[in-house]
């Protein structure tokens, strides 16, 4: 790949932009189309195309595999943990009303906190299954 | 002018629609991969753009006109780096056009 100049100019050019709409995908999502999940696979996209032009070895610098999977763990354990404090607050497990004195505002944390636990979990994941891919036979 | 909007954007519209269904045409049609991605070529440049231009001449000077403007801007960069990564993985993997010289060939 050291040849595509083009290839290499335009994706450093795309790259922090499609990480802009990766993280505008994860916060507009309790106001409009977006969410966890499409914002961490966008997310995920940035880097694994950094990792199909500039090749694995520089990817697996940039995302190493023990931070990826402390962050798989740490997402999940963000969004269980919401869950669990709405209950030691005394709601349901994910009872988000709870977790504010104000329900509305309560309701807003605890969707925003549930949505980036999920979205860091995805984008994780989505790495790791591709850096495993293209790992294989190595 | 209203209606003047109106009737600009529902050319713009109506053309860049015309023109995405000739780029599927020749999708479809044409004899092999580096002409139909002339096809394909033609459906992202002319037909997303006048459609673009029909809507942004619906929404008028709102966050929604800027937005389409961006959209159009990173259709016209990644459409043809697509198209570039496309007929180079073609030729390295041994395919060449139907109308190629032979003496172009060796390359």
């Amino acid at each position: 790949m050291r040849h595509h100049l083009v290839l290499r100019v335009v994706s450093k050019l795309l790259i922090p932009f499609i990480l802009l709409f990766g993280l505008y995908v994860q916060f507009h999502g309790d106001f409009g189309p977006g969410g966890g999940f499409q914002a961490g696979v966008i997310f995920a996209a940035g880097f694994i195309l950094y990792a199909l032009i500039f090749g694995r070895e520089n990817a697996v610098k940039v995302t190493p595999p023990r931070v990826l999977q402390a962050l798989m763990a740490f997402g999940l354990l963000l969004y269980a943990s919401v869950g669990v404090v709405g209950m030691i607050n005394g709601g349901n497990f994910l009872n988000y009303s709870v977790l504010r004195a104000d329900g509305v505002a309560g309701q807003h944390l605890g969707i925003l906190l549930i949505e980036l636990g999920v979205g860091i979990t995805v984008a994780a994941v989505m790495i790791m299954v591709f850096l495993m891919f293209t790992g294989r036979g190595r | 002018m209203e209606t003047v909007l109106d009737i600009f954007s529902w050319i713009a519209i109506v053309g860049g629609g015309l023109f995405a269904m000739i780029g599927g045409l020749g999708v479809l049609r044409l004899p092999d991969l580096f002409s139909r991605m002339h096809g394909a070529g033609i459906t992202d440049t002319l037909g997303a753009g006048l459609i673009i231009l029909g809507l942004a001449l619906q929404s008028g000077f709102t966050l929604i006109t800027v937005k389409l403007i961006l959209i159009l801007v990173f259709l016209f960069v990644t459409s043809p780096t697509s198209s570039y990564a496309l007929a180079n993985a073609a030729l390295s993997a041994g395919l060449r056009p139907l109308t190629a010289k032979k003496e172009d060939m060796s390359s």
